[in-house]
């Protein structure tokens, strides 16, 4: 990716509508595509469902690694869907924002992480804010 | 119904989505060049540090921890204002920005206890989808939902969102309690003037004669005292209306007496409003271009040189103005001062659809101005979707005076892909 150049608000770009190549100059004949004009696949359409809510973060540490977030990956992260457990949160925990599965254990409400070594966050009498929810996470490798 | 729709501390509010440390503690933004405060959290202003105060005055308290000062992130800003925007359409086609934080939305056809609950929705959902907390005034005109709005910025029952139906006890008791010079459009002025005639709350205005109004102040008064009353007559166009004239200036990060650096500031405020002209679709006549030395320093010589340089038509084609813009600076420019600040006016603008060029003059040729007209198109929208300055006329130079100095800066975390916010797992 290069980094320099800005990121353009998801709602500003779709991919356009491929030109409608209808008939083949003057007097050839009609594509035989005519009938099946469709969109192009667009990532965003299939990943930003609401586009002012939708916020894109990078990822640091290693504590989510065995549920598929790893360093330096993309979150695309949605704040209009209302989380339930096993969803993947952003959530704000003492002034700081970090990425847990939100999971219940025993009836009780956790932030837990993929590593053993992290111990889950009891959210009961907690003073953490839910974020966001993680809709997708992309993984993108050196080229 | 109208509703008005505005971020509180909106600055503060974009920059807390990010930093939750920021949360419940005193935040302030600074203008242009980290210069003075120009937005407070409510706990910066409940230790009294007024809008307006010099960064350098509260150096101390920053460096104690007690508060935090933040340079200003339009960027930033921009972007988390069009998405509120876009949250607001979900409820209503007809939405209309007013300024960066305020939006008025039109409910028309809803029922006024329908209004209230169209309200608290967008409370809650500005809030959930953007992260910025909103206050929702509901009214039936434009001058009373300012109002309504302000009620529920200031009385916590309202929990945000109050409604105020014009005709009805609630109505009256805002309008009582409010005096006359907070209402929409009433200067401090005019509020000195209606104080002797015995007008001194939004009420007694609400129930003074209108057509006295008229032959004693003006139309716009009466106007306004008949929205006081719930009467429409504030036609929305009359926001949209494209500025009288547009400016562009800035402080130098250091001041500077150096032609290169001057003349390199004038360049790019002369671009910038040529840009903001042909949003708006106007012409400009003139281009007025002013230098101010630093008033605090004493010591030095001072000169506050400004100059008028009529362009040879009205036109709004970037390569013109900065050419005419240059010509007025070499008239101003005088050496031995330290500048401290450069800006560019342009004046007597006309709407460019309708303009008609004069018989005399000299009209540049049909071909020549399409030409321009192409080139100032393409132009506009490579900066629009690449970037605020992807092409500029005349390049900068690496040690220039003029680029912001912006010490406190946050990310653009919603329009650089590498100033995203970091997030731990």
């Amino acid at each position: 990716m290069d980094l320099t150049t800005p990121a353009i608000p998801a709602t500003a770009c779709s991919l356009p509508y491929p030109i409608a190549l209808g008939r083949t100059g003057f007097s050839g004949f009609p594509s035989p595509s005519q009938d099946y004009e469709m969109r192009r696949l667009d990532l965003n359409q299939r990943l930003v469902k609401q586009p002012a809510a939708t916020f894109y973060l990078s990822v640091t540490g290693d504590s989510m690694e065995a549920l598929g977030i790893q360093a330096n990956d993309l979150l695309i992260v949605d704040r209009s869907i209302p989380p339930r457990p096993g969803h993947i949160l952003v959530a704000m925990v003492e002034g700081e924002i970090v990425v847990k599965r939100y999971e219940t254990r025993r009836g009780q409400p956790f932030l837990c992480s993929s590593n053993p070594r992290y111990p889950p966050i009891p959210l009961e009498d907690s003073d953490c804010q839910v974020w966001g929810v993680v809709r997708a996470v992309i993984h993108e490798y050196p080229l | 119904m109208i509703g008005l729709v505005d971020g509180n501390n909106f600055y503060v509010s974009c920059e807390r989505v990010f930093k939750p440390s920021l949360q419940g503690v005193p935040v302030g933004v600074l203008s242009n060049n980290d210069g003075c405060v120009i937005a407070r959290s409510q706990e910066l202003k409940a230790l009294g540090i007024a809008m307006g105060t010099p960064a350098f005055k509260l150096e101390a308290q920053v460096r104690r921890g007690e508060l935090f000062l933040l340079s200003s992130n339009y960027e930033l800003y921009g972007d988390m204002s069009s998405r509120v925007l876009e949250v607001l359409q979900e409820f209503s086609p007809d939405v209309a920005p007013y300024s960066i934080d305020e939006m008025f939305i039109h409910l028309d056809g809803h029922q006024t206890n329908e209004c209230l609950e169209i309200g608290r929705s967008i409370h809650a959902r500005v809030r959930r989808y953007t992260g910025i907390p909103v206050c929702v005034g509901l009214a039936p005109t434009h001058t009373l939902a300012k109002l309504a709005n302000h009620a529920a910025k200031v009385d916590r029952h309202h929990r945000g969102v109050c409604l105020l139906a014009g005709d009805d006890a609630a109505t009256r008791g805002v309008l009582q309690r409010t005096p006359v010079n907070a209402v929409w459009g009433v200067g401090r002025r005019l509020a000195e003037r209606l104080a002797a005639g015995g007008i001194k709350t939004a009420w007694e205005l609400r129930c003074s004669d209108i057509k006295t109004l008229r032959r004693r102040f003006s139309v716009t008064l009466a106007r306004t005292a008949m929205e006081l009353g719930g009467t429409p007559c504030l036609d929305m166009n009359a926001f949209d209306q494209p500025r009288q004239r547009i400016m562009t200036s800035r402080s130098f990060g250091r001041a500077t007496g150096a032609w290169a650096d001057v003349q390199e500031a004038v360049r790019h405020h002369a671009q910038r409003g040529a840009e903001k002209l042909r949003a708006q679709n106007s012409l400009a006549r003139a281009v007025l271009v002013f230098l101010n030395t630093n008033r605090h320093r004493r010591d030095l010589p001072q000169s506050f040189p400004h100059v008028v340089a009529e362009l040879p038509y009205p036109t709004q084609e970037s390569r013109q103005i900065i050419a005419t813009a240059q010509r007025a600076l070499r008239q101003a420019y005088r050496p031995r001062y330290r500048y401290m600040k450069a800006g560019v006016m342009l004046l007597d603008l006309v709407d460019a659809a309708n303009y008609q060029m004069p018989l005399l003059g000299t009209p540049p040729d049909a071909a020549e101005s399409t030409r321009n007209r192409q080139l100032m198109e393409t132009l506009d929208s490579i900066n629009r979707t690449m970037g605020h300055g992807t092409i500029a006329f005349g390049l900068a130079r690496r040690q220039a005076a003029w680029p912001l100095r912006c010490g406190h800066l946050s990310r653009r975390y919603t329009t650089r892909w590498n100033e995203l916010l970091e997030v731990s797992t």
